[in-house]
């Protein structure tokens, strides 16, 4: 079905996503926002393994078991990322990454 | 190479997830990022389905739209950080970032489209879903396991760290 598209094309977007993403990660103040832009990350990967794996080894489902762990990986990320967000905000009143500088020397 | 509708649909998505994206990184307000990434992340699952992963097109509304996007919309509003009025959204080196973004991109873009992929001409597998299940208990069993006992164990931390005392 989707053969006749070229591969680069879904890698532009894969590459185009993880440029965005990158620069939520970096340039955000929010600790939320900067876990969005890492979610973004994740998701460009993913779109590059799944398309390799389409257009490269079809008649296997290598990409798309990674993929997968992918997946899982970034639902463990969020879930950790984001307690850790919420019990900062209890004890700081804050979750501008800006302020966060307890191991700050 | 003749322009089918397959290739309207793909621009239509790729163009949807990226708009989408940008509205993530633009959006002074949090909750509107969290909107726009559910949207992102939709177009993702648009694109796996396209690419003939229907199995994890599924997974990924299941996990990311369900899951994900509904625990970040909760920690926003636990820590009431919208950033709504006049708070700056970005710190002191969003320029550079974007510099550094952009490069990235242009890098890429070219590295990507000079390589010539030794793509295969071929329909993928018949039912790829049960090939999935039965490489999970054959071949990647070791790694199943690792990642079923990390999530347990991060998803347990995350109740201990986010806990009132």
């Amino acid at each position: 079905m989707s053969a006749t598209i070229p591969l680069s094309w879904f890698l532009l977007v894969g590459a185009g996503l993880f440029s965005i993403g990158l620069y939520g990660a970096l340039a955000r103040r929010n600790a939320v926002a900067v876990l969005m832009g890492i979610e973004l990350l994740l998701n460009a990967v993913n779109i590059n393994l799944v398309a390799f794996n389409r257009y490269i080894v079809p008649q296997q489902v290598t990409g798309q078991v990674f993929a997968i762990f992918v997946l899982a990986i970034a639902a463990a990320e969020a879930a950790v990322g984001l307690a850790l967000i919420i019990s900062i905000y209890r004890s700081r009143d804050t979750v501008n990454l800006e302020d966060i500088d307890l191991l700050k020397g | 190479m003749a322009i089918t509708y397959l290739h309207l649909i793909f621009l239509a998505l790729a163009g949807f997830t990226l708009l989408c994206a940008l509205g993530v990184v633009a959006s002074r307000n949090l909750f509107h990022s969290a909107i726009w990434l559910i949207g992102a992340f939709a177009g993702v699952a648009g694109l796996y389905w396209l690419l003939e992963a229907e199995y994890l097109a599924i997974a990924q509304i299941m996990i990311y739209i369900g899951a994900i996007a509904t625990l970040i919309v909760f920690a926003i509003m636990l820590s009431r950080g919208m950033m709504i009025g006049r708070v700056k959204m970005n710190n002191f080196q969003a320029g550079i970032s974007a510099v550094v973004a952009a490069l990235l991109f242009l890098m890429l873009s070219f590295v990507l489209l000079q390589v010539n992929w030794p793509v295969v001409e071929q329909a993928v597998s018949v039912d790829p879903i049960p090939m999935i299940g039965e490489a999970f208990v054959t071949t990647y069993v070791i790694p199943f396991q690792v990642i079923a006992v990390l999530l347990s164990v991060a998803l347990v931390g995350a109740i201990m760290i986010a806990r009132e005392r």
